[in-house]
């Protein structure tokens, strides 16, 4: 099951950033996991957040260019070759990553993937035993 | 509907024209000889009195005025009548030097009126019909211009001026507005302000917009028309000449016509001064006919644009101009190539880009540095940075093709770059010459 992620189209400038959590700490999201990728003179910023679609509404509302993004989250163990053991699976499966980013849950560790094909990862990655996160579990893990 | 606001005069014989104009010239440059000392000495010292002009081939001899004749004369040195004869003034929207300015009698304003009428039938306008006029009022020509036309033809004008987009808006969808006057840009603002509060453009009441003041594209043409639900009308003028209403477009759109019974007008090559074969792109020059107050005769106007004399399927049998490629001023040499904004504009729209832009230029170890602002859109935008910078590279390419040199394409956020309420700031200069 994937999980939709927000990317939002940033000038890198001072404050854009700023403008951004301004306008979420408003409307009362809580963002779970972020990832900022930047080139010289603009930025994406990749969120998974507790309400994914009240905030695609206010960012478009303040005049963000924000889009969706379905990516994958799997909960490692947090320990030495927690992460080493996912990836065995996406080597079997011949998986290639385009992205990926962590965050820590209240109990667990987690590894969010974007692939070049979403679908056709979950598939291959389903019954090796790996524990999935869906979207309505994003705001309480 | 009416097709014309002066048929006999806008679908005239062209020898009938030609009599016409030989006509007020002669009594034109009696007026200004006799009138205006600062013209009569440049005649003097080209060794031309009024006497050498006897027709419109004699156009040539004349000397020329240029801004800078009007920046030197400023203000009453090309005022070629009593000021209590005067009953207004009109403002360049310079920004550099000393802003020139233009004087009007009553004919004037009227003369001046009628031009702009022309242009609001030509669009389609008449009695019935609801003209908004957005367009700036005050210093600026656009506004009264169009109000003048729009009183003329029997519109009711609505007089919103530039800015308060809302209550533009309220304006527009109310009273149901179905001519919109103002710049592209503005227009172009309109109608994505419109867009944002959810109206479609079979919701939008228009259904022509005539838009000058500055150049714009035909890509930035399509683009307004479908936002707005209109067809789109070009309208030319100029301070020095009158203000909008010197040339305009028809609903054959193959360039505008010029009110040539008032606006005497010539092509020259902008270097050497001599006068254009027609169908020769060169600056244009106007010798204003019938002006009392303010009557320039061969003046540069700095626009680059081509002449037709060609018949027009309106029936309209003025000359016409084709859609000029900027002004001589708006010209930017960047590393020593010729650069117009409106290039960029179309560039940018074949793109996928919003004509919302901004060039800055620089110098930096003698070398310009040049630089294009685009705004992102959620069209354009992705979550993957490869391919954006992929989409940014082909616009740069497109760019490189165009004007042949490089420039930097700087990704911005949306609406972050100066509407115009007015005309637009496009371009910023931080070279110091």
């Amino acid at each position: 099951m994937s999980v939709k992620q927000i990317s939002v189209f940033l000038e890198n400038k001072p404050g854009t950033l700023k403008g951004l959590t301004t306008v979420l700490a408003q409307n009362d999201i809580n963002i779970r996991a972020l990832s900022l990728s930047d080139t010289k003179d603009f930025g994406i910023v990749r969120m998974l957040v507790n309400d994914v679609y009240a905030a695609t509404n206010v960012l478009k509302e303040e005049g963000f260019i924000a889009s969706l993004t379905p990516v994958l989250v799997y909960e490692i163990s947090d320990e030495s070759g927690g992460l080493d053991k996912l990836l065995v699976h996406f080597e079997e499966a011949q998986v290639n990553i385009e992205y990926m980013y962590a965050f820590a849950g209240r109990n667990a560790a987690y590894m969010i993937f974007r692939v070049a094909d979403t679908k056709k990862a979950e598939a291959v990655l389903q019954g090796k035993g790996l524990h999935s996160l869906a979207q309505d579990e994003i705001a309480s893990v | 509907m009416a097709k014309y606001f002066q048929e006999e005069i806008e679908c005239a014989p062209r020898e009938r024209i030609r009599a016409m104009q030989d006509e007020k010239l002669r009594k034109q440059v009696r007026h200004v000889w006799e009138n205006v000392p600062y013209y009569r000495k440049k005649m003097e010292e080209k060794g031309v009195t009024p006497e050498d002009i006897s027709s419109t081939s004699d156009l040539h001899k004349l000397p020329f005025l240029s801004k800078a004749d009007l920046r030197n004369a400023y203000p009453y040195g090309l005022l070629a009548c009593p000021l209590k004869d005067c009953v207004r003034i009109h403002s360049t929207s310079g920004t550099t030097g000393k802003r020139v300015i233009a004087f009007y009698t009553q004919a004037d304003i009227d003369m001046w009126s009628e031009c702009a009428a022309r242009a609001i039938v030509a669009a389609g306008g008449g009695p019935e019909d609801v003209c908004q006029i957005s367009y700036g009022y005050g210093l600026f020509t656009g506004g009264a211009g169009l109000d003048g036309g729009s009183h003329k033809v029997g519109c009711l004008t609505v007089p919103t001026s530039s800015g308060n987009t809302d209550r533009q808006i309220m304006f527009l969808m109310d009273l149901k507005a179905t001519i919109l006057c103002c710049t592209p840009s503005y227009a172009a603002y309109l109608g994505e302000s419109l867009k944002e509060r959810g109206y479609k453009p079979e919701d939008i009441p228009l259904k022509a917009g005539i838009f000058g003041a500055e150049p714009w594209s035909e890509e930035m043409r399509r683009d307004i028309e479908q936002t707005l639900g209109i067809k789109a009308y070009d309208i030319y003028g100029l301070t020095e000449i009158s203000g909008p209403g010197v040339a305009f477009e028809c609903s054959a759109q193959q360039g505008m016509h010029i009110n040539e019974d008032h606006f005497l007008v010539e092509t020259i090559d902008p270097d050497t001064g001599e006068t254009l074969p027609e169908g020769t792109q060169g600056e244009l020059v106007f010798t204003s006919l019938d002006k009392a107050a303010f009557p320039l005769l061969r003046y540069r106007t700095r626009d680059i644009c081509t002449l037709t004399r060609e018949p027009c399927s309106c029936g309209r049998t003025h000359v016409r101009m084709a859609k000029p490629k900027g002004r001589s001023d708006d010209m930017l040499i960047i590393r020593g190539v010729n650069v117009f904004p409106s290039q960029i504009e179309t560039v940018l729209m074949n793109n996928g880009y919003a004509a919302n832009y901004q060039i800055i230029i620089g110098r930096v170890n003698n070398t310009d540095t040049f630089e294009v602002k685009v705004e992102m859109t959620p069209d354009m935008f992705t979550d993957n940075v490869g391919e954006i910078d992929e989409r940014r590279k082909a616009l740069s390419d497109d760019l490189k093709a165009m004007l042949g040199i490089k420039a930097r394409i700087s990704l911005v956020a949306p609406k972050s770059i100066t509407r115009s309420e007015g005309k637009a700031v496009r371009v910023i200069d931080n070279r110091k010459l």
